[in-house]
């Protein structure tokens, strides 16, 4: 594989993220605001471990920030790359597709990174004293980000740009809100309950949250969750992505 | 070795429960510092047989080589040395005319310099413009420029022309001529005639998938039964007054084209300016012997009643 050319494609790429300004709204200006907002507001019912509303909150926004960028963003820019006939272009130049998945993969880690360093400075600032395993909050989300970015390639490689656009964000919405990451998922109804534990948005949330309080473990059912994820959204994907 | 070669190829797809025939049964070659042009009606299967040749497409049957390589099973290596141009689109609208230039002369080992492109394709101006503040032309032309940025062997233009205003389609001749000097093999396809007749080495005329005249511009022009007389005069004549005058047959091919199916004597000439003095009737052109390219690919695809049903 010729590193250059992955070079070039994953510098590209994040050049032209860094002028759309709705990807930063989506990837960094959300989280932080609600990782502000509601440590600062204490509204949202929280935990008994956790002492300050920031120590229930930050594990679950940076579960929500990995979704941004490893879901919707991925499958926003690809989704409407395919429309414009860049994947198709692309696919007539000596790059290929390897090299174009690991630019893809270089891009998504980028931002990660960005988002996990800004969002853990604002919580620290905000008085967040995290425990645990950090490294096994990295291994959970890096599962996830594969989980996650398998669910965005396959609507991307499905459907239209617009409907990409659509499906990628009301996914977030309704991710959101059942995902264990601003509201606790013990307070849905039994069955939405354990539905959403089903789901890689509450599973990456609750591994998170776990390795990062005070016992820093590693709870079987989301990550078994996450794995499973992980295996079948890239498979998915694979199979019914259209590159024109 | 032919750099491209192309052998009754067939490409078939289902639409809804039909079988859709794009390409049946296509043969031609493009050899190094050829160019070759596609030419017929849109929905002709142009596109289908080169987006094949580019590797996008299955051939149903028959078999596409380019430099000796299957553009499927030998893709990467192939794409070092082929440029392309699709026929619309393929660039982020946000990206900017130098940055495509730099990330696709990054692909390649050895590439042209972007700057010289920019200047060569008259876009050196907007260099900083976005595809989406190009117009279509300028798009047409950044399109053409991360065709030839990789130095290419072969070179794949699908309806390079279209949306070109005059000097744009000046520079893109200019180019792909320069091409053909410097030995490379280039397939365009173009629905009009016109860019056929002042590019073209050879010309492969297909319509409905299949092909119906393949040569040089002077074969084509010299070729079939129909050697007769052109001309054009006001419509409606009384073409069997006109026969029986001549003793030939007359047709009026469109309203106001009129084909008379006789060598092109100068008696023939004379009877038939006669006629038309006697009718007081102006004559509007007249050709004798060889055919315009347009006669040969009206009379081949059988678009004359249709008249302009193409564009």
């Amino acid at each position: 594989m010729n590193r250059r050319a992955v070079f070039a494609q994953t510098r590209a790429e994040l050049v032209l993220m860094s002028r759309q300004g709705e990807v930063l709204l989506l990837t960094m200006a959300i989280p932080v605001i609600l990782l502000v907002f509601f440590s600062q507001v204490d509204l949202l019912p929280r935990a008994a471990t956790a002492r300050e509303p920031v120590d229930a909150l930050a594990p679950g926004i940076l579960a929500l920030a990995i979704m941004s960028s490893s879901m919707v963003s991925l499958a926003i820019g690809t989704g409407f790359e395919r429309q414009y006939g860049v994947l198709k272009r692309l696919g007539a130049s000596p790059l290929g597709r390897p090299a174009l998945l690991l630019a893809k993969t270089a891009v998504i880690v980028t931002v990660e990174v960005v988002q996990i360093i800004v969002l853990s400075l604002v919580a620290f600032a905000l008085g967040w004293r995290p425990g645990g395993n950090p490294l096994l909050a990295l291994g959970a989300m890096l599962l996830a980000s594969v989980a996650f970015a398998g669910v965005g390639l396959f609507l991307a490689g499905t459907l239209s740009g617009l409907m990409t656009l659509a499906a990628a964000n009301g996914l977030y919405l309704i991710l959101l809100l059942i995902g264990g990451m601003v509201f606790p998922i013990d307070r849905l109804p039994a069955t939405l309950e354990s539905l959403a534990k089903l789901l890689p948005a509450a599973a990456l949330a609750e591994a998170v949250t776990r390795a990062l309080d005070g016992s820093g473990t590693a709870p079987a059912q989301p990550w078994i969750v996450l794995a499973v994820w992980a295996t079948a959204a890239p498979a998915l994907a694979t199979r019914f992505f259209r590159w024109d | 070795m032919p750099a491209i070669s192309v052998e009754d190829l067939s490409v078939h797809y289902r639409r809804d429960r039909d079988t859709v025939k794009a390409v049946d049964g296509v043969t031609f070659g493009v050899e190094p510092g050829e160019v070759l042009v596609l030419l017929g009606p849109n929905g002709a299967g142009k596109t289908s047989t080169v987006e094949t040749l580019e590797g996008y497409r299955n051939a149903t049957s028959g078999r596409v080589r380019v430099l000796g390589l299957d553009p499927i099973a030998d893709h990467q290596p192939l794409m070092m040395h082929v440029g392309i141009m699709l026929q619309q689109g393929g660039i982020h609208p946000g990206m900017r005319v130098i940055e495509a230039l730099r990330l696709y002369a990054a692909f390649y080992p050895d590439p042209s310099e972007p700057g010289v492109l920019l200047q060569r394709m008259g876009l050196r101006d907007r260099a900083r413009s976005t595809w989406r503040q190009l117009s279509g032309g300028e798009q047409q032309r950044l399109s053409l420029a991360l065709a030839l940025i990789g130095k290419p062997k072969v070179v794949f233009l699908d309806e390079p022309t279209s949306g070109l205003d005059v000097s744009g389609r000046q520079i893109v001749r200019d180019v792909i001529r320069t091409l053909r000097d410097d030995g490379v093999a280039v397939l365009l396809t173009t629905h009009e005639l016109g860019e056929a007749q002042r590019l073209a080495d050879r010309v492969v005329i297909i319509d409905h998938g299949r092909m119906v005249a393949a040569g040089t511009l002077a074969e084509l022009m010299n070729a079939g039964e129909d050697h007769g007389i052109h001309f054009g005069a006001p419509a409606k004549l009384d073409v069997s007054a006109l026969s029986a005058r001549i003793g030939a047959p007359v047709i009026e091919v469109s309203p106001g084209e009129y084909r008379l199916d006789s060598p092109p004597t100068p008696i023939v000439i004379a009877d038939l300016t006669a006629w038309l003095s006697e009718q007081n009737l102006p004559l509007a052109d007249l050709r004798a012997g060889r055919h315009s390219l347009e006669d040969v690919f009206l009379r081949l695809t059988g678009r004359q009643e249709q008249g302009e049903s193409h564009s």
